[in-house]
């Protein structure tokens, strides 16, 4: 559905993107990651055809962004960063607006601007006006702007950003729901989110993807993957370090709390070992004859990945 | 016929005619996003309180101006061409620019431009969409003129078709001026920048026009020489030639051309500033 090749866009000597290639299929939620000033919103502005790319191209549905803009633009939904909104209309009357320039046929305008007030919860502010909305209000009106022509693509800068705990939930389930029958492509800085609505997600650091998969195989990057929480009783904690220590397969024992009857430790497996950690800690307690309180394996962290891949380089 | 009958048969009639054609041509010639963006534009002019401040503001100057300045009632004109509407032009192009300043410029400072420039429209859409709101509440302002055209019917009875053509010779004028605002406002976020210097290049096509400016410049010490090209282009885009060939009733090729060209060129500038401002 939306095909990037080798985008790049320079401000001046600035180099905001350097060649970003990706794809997104229907039934796709691609997760957006990266710093600030990374290079994301630039990307987004370059895929909804707001920005003339520098170089590369971008293909929405089959027509070229640029060479023909009008088929191309016709199947997106954008909601930009900001979430701008003519503040001289009432809520209903922008979205009615943006229905007439999104070629929604006459007689099924109406029907359009009801469903997107009803499912951006918009009931309450219908008929209010647009510069005396809160920022919740705001966002989620301009987020009903972009659904309201039921587009095949939908690309959302920031879409939880300012609303409470609630709000959020609610826009990641129905971006989670609307996933299911368009490609998505959305921006955040919550990890979580990424979690919990992308199939796959892609982490951009100074204009280029150092990372791209689905969250469980970006989770499996990180150095926190494979680690193991364990919680056992029955011996000093300070010989139980020792004795986990001795093992092939651990790499480093990490001590939260140690006392005479236990320990609660991560234990990191050795290079190359990760697979065979768990079992050998098993095995390990087993024979100790420990009392097993906690035994889990980490399944990694994206935050831990995020950092480590995003400032590793930072100081050049 | 009376004075209210002749206001309506000459000047009323033809403004709703071209009310009319302008709505005909809108509605069938102009694709819908044209006519959407007019329609959202128009009603913005109003629901703010712009317009009706800028109407008070440029009827009061007008009206009041060549009642208390240029002795309309004095003059025995019958046709309103040196009491009236030749100061048009000058009181235009502070109204225009303050009409016109925030077409684009409130777009880029709402930061709505992203929206509208990632609908599905060909730029030109908007630009057009945009200006022709704007000219139709200019058109507007200048039917609420109507009271003079009754006054001067109730105490005489003026060449009411040269005080019609004065009417659209005006219209042409500010037509232009509104144009060069729209480039101004497409290059400025700041609606204060784009009036401001709207005003100046509106102040400067006005003066263009007008021979002791140009014997002006070409007296200065050497100025023949250097500023001939500027001088041949004062001459190209100054109004008030037009101007005043129309207001006197004379419908010439030549001016409707420049008025035209004037204006579509101005357009283009526009969708060239508007590129500008994304790459």
């Amino acid at each position: 559905m939306i095909k990037v090749k080798g985008l790049r866009k320079n401000f001046g000597p600035k180099v905001a993107v350097a060649g970003v290639t990706f794809e997104v299929k229907k039934g796709e939620v691609l997760g957006f990651l990266g710093p600030n000033g990374a290079g994301k919103s630039t990307t987004m502005r370059m895929v909804t055809g707001y920005l003339p790319p520098s170089d590369g191209w971008v293909s929405i549905g089959g027509a070229d962004i640029v060479d023909d803009e009008i088929t191309a633009k016709s199947k997106i939904g954008y909601l930009p960063e900001a979430a701008p909104l003519y503040s001289d209309m009432t809520v209903e009357g922008f979205l009615r607006f943006c229905a007439e320039m999104r070629q929604v046929p006459s007689e099924e305008l109406d029907r359009a601007v009801d469903k997107a007030i009803s499912t951006c919860f918009l009931e309450k502010v219908r008929h209010q006006s647009v510069d005396t909305l809160s920022k919740g209000f705001r966002h989620r009106t301009c987020l009903a702007q972009s659904i309201i022509h039921d587009p095949e693509v939908l690309i959302l800068d920031e879409p939880t950003d300012g609303l409470d705990p609630n709000q959020k939930h609610e826009v990641r389930a129905l971006i989670k729901r609307m996933g299911k029958e368009k490609a998505i492509i959305f921006s955040t800085h919550i990890l979580e989110e990424v979690e919990a609505v992308c199939t796959r997600a892609i982490i951009i650091d100074r204009g280029k993807i150092i990372a791209d998969g689905t969250p469980d195989e970006l989770k499996a990057k990180a150095s926190s993957a494979g680690r193991i929480n364990l919680r056992a009783t029955g011996l000093a904690g300070k010989t139980i370090q020792k004795e986990l220590e001795k093992l092939a397969e651990v790499g480093k024992v990490e001590v939260l709390e140690a006392d005479g009857d236990g320990i609660n430790a991560r234990v990191s497996p050795a290079k190359g070992k990760s697979h065979k950690l768990n079992a050998a800690v098993f095995k390990f307690c087993k024979d100790k004859g420990l009392n097993v309180v906690e035994l889990s394996v980490d399944p990694g962290r994206l935050d831990d990945l995020f950092r480590e891949i995003t400032k590793s380089d930072r100081d050049d | 016929m009376d004075a209210f009958g002749s206001l309506i048969a000459n000047f009323l009639i033809p403004a709703a005619l071209v009310a009319a054609a302008f709505w005909a041509v809108m509605k069938y010639a102009l694709p819908r996003e044209v006519r959407t963006i007019f329609k959202r534009e128009f009603k913005g002019y109003f629901n703010s309180p712009i317009a009706y401040v800028l109407f008070v503001v440029f009827l009061g100057l007008s009206n009041g101006m060549s009642f208390f300045f240029f002795g309309v009632l004095e003059s025995q004109e019958a046709s309103l061409t040196y009491t009236y509407f030749q100061y048009m032009p000058l009181y235009l192009a502070l109204i225009v620019p303050a009409v016109g300043m925030r077409i684009w410029s409130e777009e880029q400072r709402q930061g709505t431009m992203e929206l509208m420039l990632t609908m599905p429209l060909a730029p030109w859409h908007a630009i057009v969409g945009k200006y022709l709101a704007a000219a139709a509440v200019i058109f507007l302002m200048l039917v609420l003129s109507f009271p003079i055209v009754w006054t001067i019917n109730y105490l005489g009875s003026p060449d009411n078709g040269v005080i019609f053509t004065g009417f659209v010779a005006t219209f042409f004028v500010a037509l232009c001026y509104l144009a060069v605002t729209s480039v101004l406002s497409a290059l400025s976020r700041s609606q204060l920048v784009a009036f401001l210097i709207s005003f100046a290049i509106c102040i400067v096509i006005y003066l263009a026009g007008f021979p002791q400016v140009s014997n002006m410049l070409m007296n200065l010490k050497g100025g023949a020489i250097v500023l001939w090209p500027l001088l041949k282009l004062l001459n190209a885009i100054g109004v008030m030639p037009h101007f005043t060939e129309l207001a006197k009733g004379v419908l010439g090729f030549r001016d409707v051309v420049f008025f035209t060209t004037f204006v579509l060129f101005c357009l283009f500038a526009t969708s060239v500033a508007i590129r500008m401002r994304r790459a």
